[in-house]
């Protein structure tokens, strides 16, 4: 069967709340930010370090830059080779890798509790320390190519996401691929590399997250021992980089081998910019889990089930975004003699229907549900809880701000739901991609002939 | 907040949360207390009692996968099992979906050759868990089928299938299971083709219904939140309205492949996509242990291994590389994957298969040997920390019948395997000059 459609990867994960008095914080006298959450379940701990700098601080020419620099973190520092960070990892039985987005790059282990220091002890060195040689990067930067030809070039549905975003960003970094454009990589170089790795890789610029079964002050006392002797660095000025206002719709079309057209289509919206009084954001949360928060939620139940127009459908919103950008997006693929324009006209309508007649309160009441009730499931993984930690501080707020997620949800009203479908979701402020399948080979030779040696 | 980008493959991930059901052993034996028993229904139950979160977690299994089908009605068993979840004793698809939404509660599933599982996640507070239990259990016993949702469903399934007819992933891994089972159940797609997914009915379902989803020998994992006495009323509620079907026939013998296959597919995308591979083994299989430890030194221990090393470390040929074993009822896979640029194709494909033959011909180091074990056995912990994954060993201790103290077992087993073990069971087990090698993105076709 099909894999559920590509929006979902734009959408921020569902945020709960912290009703958890075990979270701690602490500050080096170096800036470096440590947050502790200790779940004694286990005994396991997850250490994560979250870098302010993704491809939002990148700039033209040099797009990917962020995430190539993530591949370097592994090849080497003066005392630990190319290489020895994994095999050091591994031999302690954890597992460890490293993820870059727009909005931050990230490390983690994940270790049997008394290999704490060995995750702290090689994350230090490499904060300061990493040895950015000509020939290790001639190698990588290949990777990161083969990289992008296997999640881009050769995957329909996301290319017609980075055309998408070309298309609603015309100012904004968010409008350029993490995995940058491929003759921004294959001019790229290791003084670039070294270039972004200098400028953001400090300790002022870090949050070291763990999650486990630790006590919090010995946490901070093994942080101290090992990541209190970096130097702090002063960081690059970031410009604010605001979106000019979108005034009239916008259409783009990405032909690629395929069979089933897809259709992406998103409008600006607020992202959250003050946690205390915003409540659109909360209202736009709600409206995304009214359209496509289960499987019986507007879209897949009118689109899919009843009226057969389209083989799924969903929409999402990003609460939060360090560019302070957000978007409403929905996503559909036509059904069998349907159209990307027929699915378009009745994603519009599920919209319209929204401004004209609001929603229920039995469809808000399932909504926060799910969020109560996932506000307990997190708690059954370490990795996520660190995750919502590290993501929430590096964009900008308080991991604090999400002990009152449930309480700010819950106060949605269907007239505020409402009221942000009518303010926001309008045609003028709408950008649409369309994927426009071509045949794998017109001129195909009889396939699959077994060739026997 | 938007995509990211990962250092590694989640293909990779995916090879080591196959291999990784094995290891969990010693974890679940050590660190968690599984308690088991029979229903009146003659259901197994394995039940873990943990009371650290408010939260209830149940699955059922049966022995009702794709190797259930056959290849005129390819795809009945995946469909029979999401069909279930789309009706049942008068409620409508969205009539469940939003009892189950009401109360926070997560309806999920798993589905492979050889088997079908319902999974339920929901709160432990009385009136969440009761509500979900009960749409649980009718899904599981009195499912409708309904016919206008069969007609609906079987339209998206056959889009999804001429769709992924264009993906060269998709193709890839298709041809190569078909490649390397021939007439075997396990060729078939778990979604099935376009053919034989038209030509399903109702009938279909409802006779594979009551064949395959009998309350004897029906595996039920619960934990969580749960006295041994609450657990064992929902084991009774969920099983004792199952059909009450005839024993299971076996999976049939997986016949060796008697010479090499390669199949060059074109493809414009810009990348080969790459599959080797060669039927591999069973659970319970006497040298599951050596190649276990052994794959990790080749392609399963994600950033440290052999294949990693020289085709991406060394090189810059490829993002992932990797191999693993899939332990079945019947012998799974072994598989080698790698996806690279086109006019590169042939170089990675004659590196990886040097290094393949270079390892099976010549063994791995002590040293390989100790890290491999180090890492195997010191992962243990993690594999065990959360009840969601404990519920998925559960599943697969009861389903492939491993004995409650098999993880104990397994760990040991773990330290015992030598060097000369891993050569001598690679060599016997895996012969490369019979292997299947598919190719879709042909680097030579025009």
């Amino acid at each position: 069967m099909r894999t559920k459609s590509f929006l979902i990867l734009l959408l921020m994960m569902p945020l709960t709340a912290f009703a958890n008095a075990a979270i701690q914080e602490f500050k080096l006298d170096n800036g470096l930010k440590l947050i502790v959450q200790e779940d004694h379940r286990s005994p396991v701990v997850v250490s994560q370090v979250w870098y302010r700098a993704g491809s939002l601080d990148e700039v033209n020419g040099k797009t990917g830059v962020a995430h190539v620099l993530e591949h370097m973190m592994f090849k080497g520092t003066k005392q630990v080779k190319s290489g020895q960070f994994s095999r050091l990892i591994a031999a302690a039985g954890g597992k460890e890798n490293a993820f870059t987005s727009t909005d931050y790059t990230c490390y983690f282990q994940q270790l049997e509790k008394s290999h704490l220091p060995l995750s702290f002890k090689l994350e230090a060195d490499r904060m300061a320390n990493l040895q950015l040689t000509d020939e290790e990067f001639a190698k990588e930067i290949k990777v990161v190519m083969e990289e992008r030809r296997w999640r881009t070039d050769d995957k329909p549905q996301s290319k017609v996401n980075e055309a998408f975003q070309g298309a609603v960003y015309r100012a904004h970094p968010y409008s350029r691929p993490v995995i940058g454009f491929m003759n921004d990589l294959e001019n790229m170089t290791a003084a670039d590399a070294r270039e972004w790795y200098n400028n953001w890789y400090a300790p002022n610029n870090a949050t070291l997250v763990v999650v486990g079964d630790v006590k919090a002050e010995e946490v901070y006392k093994l942080a101290k021992q090992h990541f209190g002797k970096l130097k702090p660095k002063v960081l690059p000025a970031r410009k604010p980089q605001v979106e000019p206002q979108q005034i009239g719709e916008r259409r783009v079309v990405v032909k690629a081998p395929a069979k089933l057209p897809y259709l992406l289509m998103g409008y600006h919206v607020p992202a959250l910019m003050n946690p205390d009084t915003d409540w659109e954001p909360y209202a736009l949360e709600v409206l995304a889990g009214v359209l496509s928060g289960n499987p019986a939620a507007r879209l897949n139940q009118r689109l899919v089930r009843e009226s057969k127009m389209a083989i799924d459908a969903s929409a999402g919103y990003d609460l939060m975004s360090r560019g302070r950008q957000s978007l409403f997006a929905m996503d559909a693929t036509p059904s069998e003699g349907k159209t990307v324009a027929d699915v378009e006209a009745a994603l519009i309508e599920q919209i319209e229907n929204i401004k004209k007649s609001g929603v229920t309160v039995e469809e808000l009441e399932r909504v926060k549900a799910g969020v109560i009730a996932a506000d307990v499931y997190k708690r059954d993984s370490m990795f996520y809880q660190g995750m919502q930690i590290g993501t929430i501080e590096t964009i900008g707020f308080s991991w604090k701000i999400l002990e009152d997620y449930p309480k700010k949800l819950r106060a949605v009203t269907p007239e505020q739901v409402q009221a942000v479908a009518k303010k926001y979701l309008l045609k003028d402020n709408l950008t649409i991609a369309t994927l426009d399948p071509q045949p794998i080979d017109p001129n195909a030779k009889p396939q699959g002939k077994p060739h026997v040696h | 907040m938007h995509m990211q980008y990962i250092r590694k493959t989640f293909t990779a991930g995916l090879a080591l949360l196959a291999v990784g059901f094995m290891v969990l052993s010693s974890a679940v034996q050590a660190g968690v207390k599984i308690q088991q028993w029979q229903t009146a229904s003659g259901s197994e139950v394995y039940f873990v009692e943990n009371h650290d979160l408010p939260i209830v977690d149940v699955s059922v299994n049966f022995a009702a996968g794709s190797a259930r089908d056959s290849a005129e009605k390819s795809g009945l068993a995946g469909i029979t099992r999401y069909m279930m979840t789309l009706g049942a004793a008068g409620m409508s698809d969205e009539k469940i979906a939003n009892k189950m939404a009401d109360i926070g509660a997560i309806l999920g599933g798993d589905f492979d050759a050889d088997r079908a599982g319902f999974k339920l996640r929901t709160l432990s507070s009385e009136r969440e868990k009761t509500q979900a239990l009960d749409v649980f259990t009718k899904i599981l016993q009195q499912p409708d089928f309904p016919e206008d949702v069969l007609t609906r469903e079987k339209a998206r399934i056959i889009s999804g299938l001429q769709e992924s007819a264009t993906q060269p992933e998709s193709i890839s891994s298709k041809e190569f299971m078909k490649a390397l089972y021939g007439s075997h159940p396990y060729s078939l797609d778990e979604s099935g083709e376009v053919n034989t997914v038209a030509k399903i009915t109702r009938d279909d379902l409802q006779s594979f219904y009551k064949q395959y989803y009998g309350a004897k020998g029906a595996v039920v994992a619960i934990i969580g939140d749960l006295t041994r006495e609450q657990a064992g009323v929902i084991a009774e509620t969920v099983t004792a309205g199952l059909p009450k079907s005839a024993a299971v026939s076996a999976i049939p013998a997986v016949k060796l492949p008697t010479q090499s296959i390669e199949k060059r597919i074109a493809h414009p995308a810009s990348q080969s996509h790459i599959l080797l591979g060669y039927p591999g083994i069973k659970r319970g299989d006497p040298d599951l242990f050596p190649l276990y430890v052994g794959n990790y030194v080749l392609g399963g221990g994600g950033f440290v291994s052999r294949l990693t090393e020289e085709v991406r470390e060394k090189r810059g040929l490829v993002y992932s590389v990797y191999s693993y074993f899939m332990p079945m009822a019947e012998p799974g896979p072994f598989q080698l994957g790698l996806q690279t640029k086109k006019d590169q194709a042939e170089d990675a494909l004659k590196l990886v298969k040097e290094t393949l033959d270079n390892f099976i011909k010549n063994g791995i180091t002590e040293a390989e040997l100790k890290a491999a074990k180090a890492n195997i056995i010191g992962g243990f912990p993690m594999r065990i920390d959360s009840n969601s994954k404990i519920l998925d060993y559960l599943a697969v201790i009861g389903f492939y019948k491993l004995p409650l103290n098999y993880l104990d077992e397994y760990n040991r087993n773990v330290e015992k395997v030598t060097v000369a073990q891993i050569k001598d069971a690679f060599s016997r087990r895996l012969k490369t000059e019979n292997f299947v090698t598919i190719i879709v993105g042909d680097p030579g076709a025009k």
